[in-house]
Parts: C-alpha cells; structure tokens; sequence
C-alpha cells in the first residue's frame, strides 16, 4: 500500500477485495440516506403547500379551458373561418347555436359569459339573452341570420374574435391583460386607450414605493444597526428589544396604529394644529393615501433593514476605523473609505430583503392605502377574492414573481448572493 | 540617525481610569528618545495597551500630558498625530487590495499620483513583497499580512511607529524569524518604535528599552541585560527569565553590598540587599537557574547549602534540575549539557552554591 502512486489509486481495492470507490460509497451512502430522511418531511411540506400551488397558479395564467369545455362544437369549428375580415361560415354559427343550447340546459351559461364578459365587457348579456331566446327555435333556415337578428352583437366581427381567442385552451391573454395590452379587430396586439390603461401605471407605483420603503428603511436602519453594533453591550442590548418590538406585535395592531397617529382628527395632526404650524382647516392628509403606506410600511419594514446590517457591522472589527483615523484619515472620510464599504453585503442583503417583501406587501396598503396607496398585490387580491378573474390575479402574480427573480439575479451578478449576509 | 538623547515623546504625570473607580495607569511618567525602541511589556490587565492607546489618540488621558515633538497631543485627534500604528489583527483593509491599502495613508495626504506610486512601491520592496501589490490582504499568509501592515504603518514615514502585539497571531518560528526583521527595520531606518507585548523574550531580542507594566505601574524601565541581570524587584524578577525564589527576614545589614538574610526554614544566606528596608525587614531572595553551582569546591562561595535533585528534565541543550533546597522544593537549577553532567540521578544528594551579587535580595 505504501508504494500506491496516483494511477494506481483506480484499481485501490480494500482488504477484502472491494474496490475502494465501491466501498466509499457504501460508507457513505447510509449517511445520505440518513440526511434525506431528514429533511423529507420539510420537502413533502413545501412541495404541497409552496411548489405545487405557484405551479398551478402559473399554469392557470395561461391556461383556460372554459370555452374549449363548454363550447366544444364552436372550438372545433372554428379553424373553418379563414378569411377573418368576414364572418365565420355558417357552419361555425350552427356548431354555436348547438353549444349554446347545451350550456342552456347544463346551466353552464353563466360560466361562459363570465369569462368572454372579461375579454370584452358587455358580452355576458349578449350570451345569456340570445342563450334564453334559443330554446324555442328549431333549425332555422340560416343561424347565422336568426342569431344576428336576435342580437346585433353575433353580427360583430369583434365578438366573433374574441370567441376565437378563447378557444385556444393555452394564450397569452391573461399576460396581455396584465400589462394593458389586446388584440385589435385585425388580431394585432396595441395597448388598450390610455382611460382603461390601469395595471402598467399600479406596477410602476408599486416599483416605486418598494423604492422608497427600502431608501427609507435604510436610511433610518443604518445609524440604529452601527450603534447597534459598536455601542456596549448593555446600551446594545436595550436598543435590539426596542428594534425588535415592533416584530411581536400583530401586524394589524402596528398599521391602524398608523391609523390613529397619522389620521386628519389623528395625534400628530392635533399636535401640529395645537403647536400652531397648521390651522385647524388645513389639517393634512397622512393616511389612506402614498404617504400613509409609505410611513407605515417603512416602520413595519425596519427591522428586515436593521437585523442584516447589524450581523454585517457587528463582524466588522473597530480596529479597522482606528487604523484608518492612525494612517491620517478624518473620522468621516475613515467612516466612508473603511467602514461603510464593508457594511455593503448587509446594506444589499437588507435592501432586497424590504424591497422584496414592500413589492407583494398586501395588508398595510390594503387597510391604509386609500385609492393612491394601492399596491399590485391590492389588485391580486381583488381578482381572486371580487372579480374572480383567477386567469388574470395569475398573470400579475406571474408577471411579481418574474420581477422578483431577475432582481435576485441581477444582484447576483452584481454582488454575488454569497456575499449575501442576513444573519 | 538623530540624537539618542533627544526626547520624541514625553508623558508626565499621566492616569487613566475607565470607570471612574480605579486607575488602570497610575501616575505614568517616560521619557523616549527619538530613534529609540521601547517596549512596554507586561501581563494582560496591567495598563501597557492603554498607554499606547493613549499615545495613538483612542484613549484621553484622565490625568497628565502625553508629548510629542515638544507638542502637547491631549486635545490632538489621531489623524493629526501623525503616528503609524500595527495592530494586533494587522486590520488590513478587506475591500482594498495591498496596493491600496498602503496607498491609503498617502491618499488622504493627498500626494501626488506619481509620488503615491513611488512610495508604495519602495514601501514594498522594503518588506520583500514587491509584487503582492495586486492581492486582497485575505489572500496573503499571516507573516505576509504582518508584513503589509508594518509597510503600511512605515509608508507615510511618521514620526513615531507604535506596534500593538503585531506578532501574537505567528506561529513561533514565523514570530522569531519577524522579531529580528522588525529589529533590522528598525535599525536601517532609524524610526521610534513603541512596542507592546506580554512575551519577554520577544522584549529582550527586540528592545533598546523595556518599561515592565504591572498593576498600572512601570515596575522597572531599563535595558533588556540590565533587567535581566538587575531586576529591582520581585515582580520583574518573576517575570522576565526563570527565577528561583527564596523568602526570609534581613538579619544584618553589612555595607552597602551584602547583607545577610536568615530564611524560614532557618538557613542563612549572604545576598546583595537590592530593595530592602532596614534589618529585621522581610525580603524575597531572587536567584536566576543558571547562576546556581552544582557542587562549588569547598570555601569558594560563601553560600552553600545541601540539596536533594528531585527531578531532571532533559532539554537538550541543558537539563533542568528541580532540588529541594532550603525549605524550598521548586528550586532549578540549569546544568549545562556538557561532559560530567550524567553524575547527578534523581533523589541523589548535592551542594549547591551561589555568589553574593548574584543572589538579590527583593522587595518581599
């Protein structure tokens, strides 16, 4: 064994003649085993309350099959209508009036003028009204004229477009929907007129009040974590429990709190009137507004700033400013050259961290925001829970999740997630 | 190089107290000379960091004056002292790589591009690590880290040079081979060197001076022979070099260079009475390993006692011979590892014998 040189270690066997490589693995595999049991149960868990859930929202977005369900005969007659400047052939108007008689029976109407009704709002009576009409008619001479008589709409090229769309069981319809985008009468995808436009300008807002929060959070957040982190421990410790305060508190509690400090008959606005900065009139508007959801999602936020930073600052050794202020630099300039570099993996890691989590934050603009203060996440819910447009809560939770991950990718890139340091 | 005997740094009368209770200095007062290397040594806790602290400007002094150049420093804030320091860590820059951090100090001077270029280069060459300049200090060894650190305290050329432990985290052969490396730089640049080290014999290869720190006190401020040969008291009998201890009363006093000492366990000894009060006083006698005779010929030494060897410890060059002597059992003795020495065998009886100047007597 002690003359083994490097090629020989391939054909290395055991004392009892196993390969060595087989016999590592053996020993080795038993502890894998052991680590996978492990961790199985948190795997099981994520997989069905985390990973499968996102995938079926995700598949939801751009899946629909409501038409291609409830309308079959239509959804299969329709690649006979070529020519799409005109209507479609009778044929499609037949297959139409045998689908709408079905969902007429099966009760399935409702379903199918909801979801054209979100494509195009006005068509849900259109469908449920002709749909009423159809049962007593029995083979007319021509469909196409009995349905364009009992309601002009079937006489739209539009209607009939839409129709199509939605017959194909996997579109994009939901992610058009989501930016402000559809398709025009020739099928070309514009953005839908400025007055209707309404998603685009709520992801730009929440872009930038998850801005905001962030610069605010570390602007407060970074002078708490330094002393945080180089005063004495006992000083130390008493500015931690009143950091971390906030974190045992409901959440709830902590925003209508806001309500009653920043409310117009609120403290802060009854102490600037009563300090005479402002007149009794012109009190100001510090809730159910931006502001409001600013101020209260910047408290809320804070620690995710603080706890980051102070794990940073508290390994950075103080001998680091002493040795800059003994090479020649002022307090400042040693601050800014030495200390503050090094305190960049925490401001990165709590600057994604509030960013992140302001960008979906839904309770504190929900209870506070009033109309301007609404974020995405507002709108997310307002379409699973009101509108009950899951396709489209979907595609803008889709269209979250993708700006979350090339952000995180682009601090990778940048800073590198392993010097990402929360704690 | 300058004058010895001119003084760069002066403290009078300096304390300093954390809490308001207890003085960590106590009435400090040194003078250094430029050009000087002093080391201020001493066990952790006995004020020896704070001094330098002091002189570096991260410390006010509580009471007293810190001078430098004739300038008083106490209201100085550090950036204007002018003062290169080496920490214990080497508190290398992380985000700058060797270059930069060397180039810093110039920078906030703000030199010239050209002159900033120069000096870091020879700053470099200076300490063997010319063509380091583009590495970050975390991809350097210790001894290569130590070495950016002293660069970057020297490269700016200050007045004074204070190194805080700069070797404590080297393995010994490292921290030996550094020591006389430091020594050199010291000796080629003529730079004041304020050191601090709780190791003697670092002490003793490095300095002109040591101050020995005990309890806020200097203890005594002499030249390494001077304190290893001389100790004035028993702290520093203790704690620089071995020392076998031996505690009595002064029973006469004879002259100004003997006195006779009768121990507890009854025996009389003729020492030189070195820091003792007046007859009758308790005294420590203090006698180092190697000025001990193994047995002297008869009459030669006025002082020679019956021992038994306890123990022998073989340490190559010489064998530690532990005797019980005069009540005490934890006395040494070096016997040098030359022919002869194969004679003594543990529980075997000797004579020891020592010299009057060579056994000093002590405060108690």
């Amino acid at each position: 064994m002690a003359q083994a040189t490097v090629d020989e270690l391939q054909g290395l066997t055991t004392a009892d003649g196993t390969p060595l490589r087989q016999a590592l693995h053996r020993a080795e595999r038993r502890a894998k085993v052991r680590a996978f049991l492990l961790v199985a149960p948190l795997l099981v868990f994520l997989t069905v309350t985390f990973i499968y859930p996102i995938a079926q929202m995700l598949f939801r977005s751009v899946h629909d099959a409501t038409i291609v369900e409830l309308l079959p005969r239509t959804a299969e007659a329709f690649p006979a209508w070529e020519d799409r400047t005109q209507l479609p052939p009778e044929s499609v108007f037949a297959a139409f009036a045998a689908d709408l008689k079905e969902t007429r029976e099966n009760r399935t109407i409702g379903q199918v003028a909801t979801r054209v009704n979100f494509e195009e709002g006005g068509l849900r009576s259109t469908f449920t009204r002709t749909a009423r009409h159809i049962d007593d008619v029995e083979d007319p001479p021509s469909w196409r004229d009995w349905l364009i008589e009992d309601n002009a709409d079937w006489g739209k090229l539009d209607t009939w477009a839409v129709l199509e769309r939605l017959s194909h069981p996997i579109n994009a319809l939901q992610y058009l929907a989501a930016v402000d985008l559809e398709y025009n009468t020739q099928g070309e995808v514009v953005a839908v007129p400025p007055e209707r436009q309404i998603y685009v300008p709520i992801f730009v807002r929440t872009l930038w009040m998850s801005l905001l929060v962030t610069g605010m959070t570390l602007l407060l957040g970074y002078p708490i974590a330094y002393f945080l982190a180089t005063l004495p421990l006992r000083t130390s410790n008493l500015l931690m429990i009143m950091v971390l305060l906030p974190f045992w508190t409901s959440l709830l509690v902590r925003t209508t709190s806001w309500i009653v400090i920043l409310g117009t008959e609120g403290v802060l606005n009854d102490i600037l009137v009563w300090a005479g900065i402002l007149s009794d009139e012109g009190r100001i508007q510090l809730i159910y507004n931006q502001t409001g959801t600013v101020i209260a999602m910047t408290q809320i936020l804070l620690p995710f700033m603080v706890l980051p930073l102070y794990s940073v600052m508290k390994t950075i050794s103080p001998s680091y400013m002493r040795a800059a202020m003994s090479l020649g630099a002022p307090r400042f300039l040693a601050f800014w050259r030495v200390y503050a570099p090094n305190t960049l993996p925490g401001v990165g890691a709590g600057a994604l961290l509030v960013f992140i989590l302001s960008i979906g934050y839904y309770i504190t603009p929900a209870l506070v925001g009033g109309r301007t203060g609404q974020m995405i996440s507002n709108f997310i819910a307002f379409h699973m829970q009101s509108s009950l447009n899951w396709g489209l809560a979907a595609a803008l939770g889709g269209i979250l999740l993708a700006g979350v991950l090339i952000l995180y990718a682009l601090y990778n890139r940048l800073v590198g997630v392993e010097k990402l340091s929360l704690g | 190089m300058a004058n010895k005997n001119d003084v760069l740094v002066r403290f009078t009368d300096v304390q300093k107290s954390y809490d308001g209770e207890t003085l960590v200095v106590k009435n400090l007062n040194i003078d250094i000379s430029r050009g000087e290397f002093l080391t201020l040594l001493g066990p952790s806790g006995s004020g020896k960091t704070t001094t330098l602290m002091m002189l570096a400007g991260f410390e006010t002094p509580t009471h007293g004056d810190v001078e430098l150049s004739g300038r008083r420093l106490n209201n100085v804030p550090p950036h204007k002292r002018d003062i290169g320091m080496v920490f214990q860590n080497y508190a290398l820059f992380p985000h700058m790589t060797v270059y930069e951090n060397l180039a810093f100090p110039l920078q906030v001077r703000k030199k010239s591009k050209s002159e900033t270029e120069e000096r870091v280069k020879r700053a470099l060459d200076m300490v063997q690590l010319g063509s380091f300049g583009n590495r970050r200090p975390a991809q350097l060894s210790g001894g290569q880290q130590q070495r950016v650190a002293l660069a970057r305290a020297l490269v700016f050329e200050p007045t004074l040079v204070l190194m805080d432990e700069p070797l404590g985290a080297l393995d010994k052969q490292l921290r030996e081979h550094m020591q006389l490396e430091i020594k050199h730089l010291h000796e080629q640049l003529g730079i004041t060197v304020v050191y601090v080290t709780h190791d003697q014999s670092e002490a003793l290869t490095m300095s002109d001076r040591i101050a020995v720190f005990n309890d806020g006190v200097i203890q005594q401020l002499a030249t390494p022979s001077d304190l290893y040969e001389r100790p004035e008291n028993a702290f520093v009998a203790q704690f620089i070099g071995e020392n076998n201890k031996l505690s009595g009363k002064v029973s006469r006093l004879n002259g100004a260079n003997a006195c006779t000492v009768t121990l507890d366990s009854g025996g009389e000894v003729e020492a030189l009475p070195v820091n003792v009060g007046g007859e009758g006083s308790a005294t420590t006698l203090s006698l180092r390993p190697e000025r001990v005779l193994i047995d002297p010929p008869e009459g030669t030494l006025p002082n020679i006692f019956d021992a038994k060897v306890e123990e022998l410890i073989y340490l190559g060059d010489h064998i530690r011979t532990r005797c019980s002597v005069a009540g005490s059992d934890d006395f040494v003795v070096k016997v040098p590892n030359a022919q002869g020495h194969s004679r003594l065998q543990e529980g075997s009886q000797v004579k020891l014998g020592w010299a009057v100047e060579d056994c000093r007597a002590l405060d108690p």
